[in-house]
């Protein structure tokens, strides 16, 4: 093939740019990695520490479990400690890491121990790692420890080798993020020794668990699961290395990975064999979970798992999505199509579930549709080891929604025996099919009003009443003719069917509602927030939106022009709202609060308002029940509500900036138009006056007159008001806000030149001396300003020096600047007086029979500024004065040399 | 059609200016030298009036309550080419530029004396009457003689060595004598219409010839700059 395949892939190239890039900004982490406890990680973090500590680095430990070890202890010696917190929970203290105190201590090395600790309640982040991921952040480096069983792919594995499974997890993320994988290593035997010993801490568990725990087969699994992650880790390294020296181009095809969450509560297994198998591909995942109507039906404690389930997939770095759909294998489908994902994930459940006839299971449906993509089954664990939420979840089910099912089984039986009553008149005239007719009647009517379980007891209760007081033997549960069984047993199955059908059409019926009601929230709070024109109306309309669709109490927060939330208005609405938690949501620009990982104990929710160009807020409240955001599609509908907002307030920010704009221009014109106006009626009469005065003088010269003298000196004043007014005018113009240089480049020799070219009168008593270099560099400036500085520094020097004194003009580079100095030898300038010179209306000397307004200087200093120069006054040895300015020099134009 | 006397004296001058008392004092002065004024007060008086009057040399206000001058002078260069010379008041440089560019032949800024106007409108009319004739192919000024034929310059009898664009440059400026050019119309003529753009060009381009031509080149006498607008050759 050509040389193309040598080049890097561009994506790669990219990703590693920005790898790099994150990586200069953040901390460094380095990870002391164990197979279990007691392998001597936080010994080895210490030796570390104190090797860095000895090279003068700043070494501070921020947490540290010495577990009363002597060994330990004695490394601990020497270092920095950042006092833990006191936390109070359930009446204990518990002592915590301070995140706050070693984010302001700031470090350049911190030893955080226990990377996958869970913090009290109270603290900012429920898990220690993510304290160590703000630590990173702040440009930290973290030196840490971890365990195999709590990185959370193997978890699962972990739990099942040694039949304990901890709580305690830190994201793959954080390990494959990680700068170093530092592997401590002891072999089982010499850690059993070291057990026996008591020199390995154990937390207080059951002295069973341990025993378990540290049997040689586990240890040594542990042993390799270890090993093999830190040699997959060193493996990727390894190829990463290869692939930026570029020695190597390996073809690589983007398997991406698909794996589909179901309702079945133990998915978290598939999820995670899903990340391992990314992992080793070492290709990205994706995860999704299809909302079937009959899905949404599913009890809130199962949604919950699937929610979690979710979680679980993003914290093992998967895009996760949930989609709704009437089917849920071409909704996979299509999501894998347009994602571009060769590979699908799906669990095997070991229970063979029994199908109806012509339904196929999910796995079967996926394999006929799409006969073009792999599909991977994973065995969903069977028995289950861990957590139970249903006792809990059943009890606090909402006792308004019991009360309603109890009423409708009170309703049902009501029915059932209203129906009894009203037909038993007319058993003589009315067929007994008919009366049967009338009970499915009533069994209809139950299942629309009361749900399924109601017509159930319905179908049940009509059987009987119309067994006991319609079928003869009457008033007895006997049957005299068989044939009424099958009338039973057919009535009992219409009637369990027909409510069955109509419940769930009813709850369809009701999830449609729901959508549409979604869709019009909606669709009218986008329609309100488009016409408004204020900030006050988006927050105004967006509190109405959230309140009454989420029936929470909900206020928006806006930043002020230093980026930090005003908070009082909100207080009135939200009382227990908390600033801090707010303004961290808007700098990190991360939820918080309420269902977050962040201060989840918290009774509210705060989202960032992120808009395409930045975070415009954040949205605060307070939910009356809080599960309610728990609740998938709300949060999904609240995740919109906010980024609807969020663009609105954007929309609104950049209206505000082009009305500015505008009225900016629009001043300007107003301005440079009146200037204009003002330029040409003053000067026009000043034009008359000089003209006519000098035709005067030379009319009166022509005739002999003596008074030509004075028509010259009405002449002399003439433009002494007019140079007058051309000041004040330039003053005007500087002082209207933006004077804006056309910039061009310029030679300042020439500039020089165009100077002296209009100032011979003004010149003639005084020796010019110019030092101009032949090679200055051109100078990127406004000429026409730069003249008037000259002009008018020159004539600060004819004013202010005696006749035949010299007066110089010199230029250089230095520096990257261009200095341009004008000099006299005339008396200098009064003691402290350097600065006061350059205000406006201030003069040499108060007073003075010296012509001028004190405008000159003042003129001088505004257009150096404007050219980003400087500008000053200073008096020369033996004698005179300096005023110097300075312009900054670009780099030179390109000049195409000429063909000779 | 020939002028009758095409001379500096007896020609036609019209002036479109709002202020009596400046049409009044440069009425005087010019009638004082023997040439014929004809007035306007506003932009369409003044078009009537060129077109009635045939006058050799026109002095417009820019500055006129019923237009912009700038447009006055396309509308009469159309089909005129008689030389104009404009007077502003304005602080903007700008509008002198776009005047200059859109054909106007030199300009005064106001307040101006009787003694510079004279002076421009001689410049002018001098340079009009010898438009017509044949150049000659040597160009003297101070000490040094171009040979446009040739491509040789000399200074005090010494040849100096220019570069094609310095030559180039210089012929340009040669044949326009007294006259403003424009730094637009400098690098359109020299560099050609891509470079109307390139400023710097002429910076370095202009001192080069200052360097080699002027006794002292920061105080030019012959290649003169007009600041913010362009340049000017004076031959004598």
């Amino acid at each position: 093939m050509t040389t193309t395949d040598q080049r890097p892939d561009p994506d790669q190239l990219l990703s590693k740019i920005k790898e790099e890039a994150a990586q200069s900004r953040r901390g460094k982490l380095k990870i002391f990695f164990g197979a279990s406890p007691g392998v001597g990680k936080t010994y080895a973090m210490l030796a570390e520490a104190q090797r860095l500590r000895a090279q003068g680095q700043d070494v501070v430990i921020g947490v540290i479990e010495t577990h009363g070890r002597s060994e330990t202890a004695v490394l601990v010696q020497g270092l920095e400690c950042v006092p833990a917190k006191q936390v109070q929970h359930r009446g204990r203290t518990l002592q915590e890491f301070d995140l706050d105190a070693a984010l302001k201590r700031r470090p350049v090395v911190m030893l955080v121990d226990e990377l996958a600790h869970s913090n009290a309640p109270g603290c900012r982040h429920p898990k220690r790692w993510q304290d160590v991921e703000e630590l990173l952040a702040a440009g930290v480096d973290v030196l840490t420890t971890v365990n195999v069983q709590h990185i959370e792919s193997l978890n699962d594995i972990v739990g099942g080798i040694t039949g304990i499974r901890v709580q305690e997890t830190v994201p793959d993320r954080i390990f494959a993020e990680a700068s170093d994988i530092v592997l401590v290593d002891l072999p089982p035997d010499d850690l059993l020794i070291r057990l026996r010993e008591g020199k390995v801490y154990l937390p207080d568990q059951a002295e069973r668990a341990i025993q378990n725990f540290f049997r040689k087969g586990n240890l040594i699994a542990l042993r390799e699961l270890a090993l093999r992650l830190t040699a997959d880790r060193v493996d990727n390294q390894m190829r990463a290395f290869r692939h930026s020296i570029m020695d190597e181009q390996v073809w690589q095809t983007r398997d991406t990975l698909l794996a589909c969450i179901g309702p079945g509560d133990l998915d978290d297994k598939v999820v995670r064999a899903a990340a391992r198998l990314a992992a080793r591909l070492g290709t990205d995942w994706h995860a999704v979970y299809v909302e079937t109507p009959g899905l949404q039906r599913l009890s809130e404690q199962r949604r919950r798992a699937i929610l979690k389930t979710i979680k679980l997939a993003q914290d093992l770095g998967a895009k996760t999505a949930t989609l709704a759909a009437q089917e849920a294998a071409e909704a996979v489908l299509d999501y894998a199509r347009r994602n571009n994902l060769g590979k699908i994930v799906v669990g095997r459940s070991t229970r063979q579930r029994l199908h109806w006839p012509g339904q196929s299971s999910f796995l079967r449906r996926l394999g006929a549709l799409a006969p073009d993509i792999d599909l991977i089954t994973v065995a969903r664990e069977s028995k289950r080891l861990h957590w139970e939420l249903g006792d809990e979840a059943e009890a606090e089910r909402p006792v308004s929604k019991r009360r309603e099912r109890w009423r409708g089984y009170l309703y049902a039986a009501l029915t059932c025996i209203g129906i009894t009553v009203a037909v038993t008149p007319l058993l003589g005239p009315l067929e007994q099919t008919n009366i049967v007719m009338l009970f499915l009647l009533g069994v209809v009517f139950v299942a629309f009003r009361f749900g399924r379980r109601p017509a159930v007891l319905a179908a049940v209760l009509s059987v009987i009443f119309f067994d006991f007081f319609f079928v003869s033997p009457r008033f007895t549960m006997r049957v005299s003719d068989v044939q009424y069984l099958l009338t039973f047993a057919v009535m009992l199955i219409v009637g369990i069917v027909t409510g069955h059908l109509t419940s769930s059409l009813r709850y369809q019926l009701r999830v449609a509602r729901y959508r549409e009601e979604r869709a019009q929230s909606l669709y009218e709070m986008s329609k309100a927030l488009s016409s408004a024109l204020v900030e006050e109306q988006v927050v105004e309309i967006s509190d109405k939106f959230v309140e009454a669709t989420f029936r929470a109490k909900a206020a928006i927060l806006l930043p002020d022009d230093a980026a930090k939330l005003r908070t009082p208005l909100a207080h009135g609405k939200l009382p227990a709202l908390d600033p801090a938690i707010a303004q961290w949501c808007f700098d990190k620009n991360v939820p918080a609060g309420a269902g977050t990982d962040t201060l989840p104990a918290s009774a509210q929710l705060y989202l960032p308002l992120k808009a395409p160009m930045h975070v415009r807020g954040v949205l605060a409240l307070e939910p009356h029940n809080p599960r309610l955001l728990m609740i998938p599609e709300q949060r999904r509908l609240l995740d919109t509500f906010a980024m609807l907002v969020a663009i609105a307030l954007e929309r609104i920010h950049f209206v505000t900036i082009a009305q500015d704009t505008l009225v900016k221009m629009e001043s300007e014109r107003l301005r440079n138009s009146l200037l204009a106006a003002l330029s040409h009626d003053l000067k026009t009469p000043l034009t008359a006056l000089i003209g006519l005065a000098e035709t005067l003088a030379l009319d009166l010269v022509a005739a002999q007159s003596g008074h030509a003298d004075k028509a010259d000196a009405i002449r002399e004043q003439a433009l002494r008001t007019s140079r007058l007014v051309h000041n004040l005018l330039e003053m005007a113009r500087l002082q209207s806000g933006e004077l804006r240089p056309r910039k061009d480049w310029q030679s300042i020799e020439e500039i020089v030149g165009g100077t002296l070219k209009g100032l011979d009168t003004l010149l003639a008593g005084h020796p010019l001396r110019l030092d101009l270099p032949a090679d200055l560099p051109l100078v990127k400036c406004d000429a026409i300003l730069i003249e008037r500085v000259l002009v008018n520094l020159i004539e600060n020097c004819t004013k202010y020096t005696p006749p035949g004194t010299t007066i110089g003009i010199t230029a250089g580079k230095t520096d990257g600047i261009m200095r341009v100095e004008v000099w006299d030898e005339g008396p200098g300038l009064p003691p402290g007086q350097e600065r006061v010179i350059f205000e406006k209306f201030a003069r040499g000397e108060k007073e003075s029979v010296i012509p001028g307004t004190g405008l000159g200087l003042a003129i001088c200093e505004a257009i150096v500024l404007a050219h980003a120069g400087k500008i000053w006054a200073e008096n020369r040895v033996p004698r005179g004065a300096r005023f110097v300015f300075t312009l900054p020099l670009d780099t030179q134009p390109n000049v195409e040399p000429e063909a000779q | 059609m020939p002028r009758e006397t095409p001379g500096e004296v007896h020609a036609n001058i019209l002036i479109v200016e709002d202020e009596k008392e400046i049409r009044r004092f440069a009425r005087r002065a010019l009638e004082a030298e023997g040439y014929h004024v004809f007035e306007a007060d506003n932009l369409q008086r003044g078009l009537i009036e060129t077109g009635t009057r045939k006058p050799d040399l026109i002095v417009l206000d820019l500055g006129l309550p019923d237009g912009d001058g700038k447009d006055f002078i396309r509308g009469v260069r159309t089909w005129n080419d008689v030389p104009i010379i404009v007077l502003s008041a304005r602080i903007e440089e700008n509008d002198k530029v776009d005047a200059l560019d859109a054909g106007a032949d030199d300009y005064l800024s106001k307040p101006f004396g009787v003694a510079e106007l004279m002076a421009r409108v001689r410049a002018t009319l001098r340079r009009r009457m010898h438009s017509g004739e044949e150049k000659g192919s040597m160009v003297y000024f101070g000490d040094v003689v171009i040979d446009l034929a040739n491509r040789r310059v000399t200074k005090t009898g010494v040849p100096v060595h220019l570069t094609q664009i310095e030559f180039r440059l210089l012929s340009v400026l040669s044949s326009h004598p007294e006259k403003v050019l424009t730094h637009r119309q400098l690098l359109r003529e020299v560099w050609g219409p891509s470079h109307v753009e390139h400023s710097h060009y002429l910076r370095i381009y202009m001192g080069h010839l200052r360097q080699k031509l002027e006794d002292n080149p920061t105080r030019p006498k012959h290649l003169i700059t007009e600041t913010g607008i362009g340049y000017r050759f004076l031959p004598a």
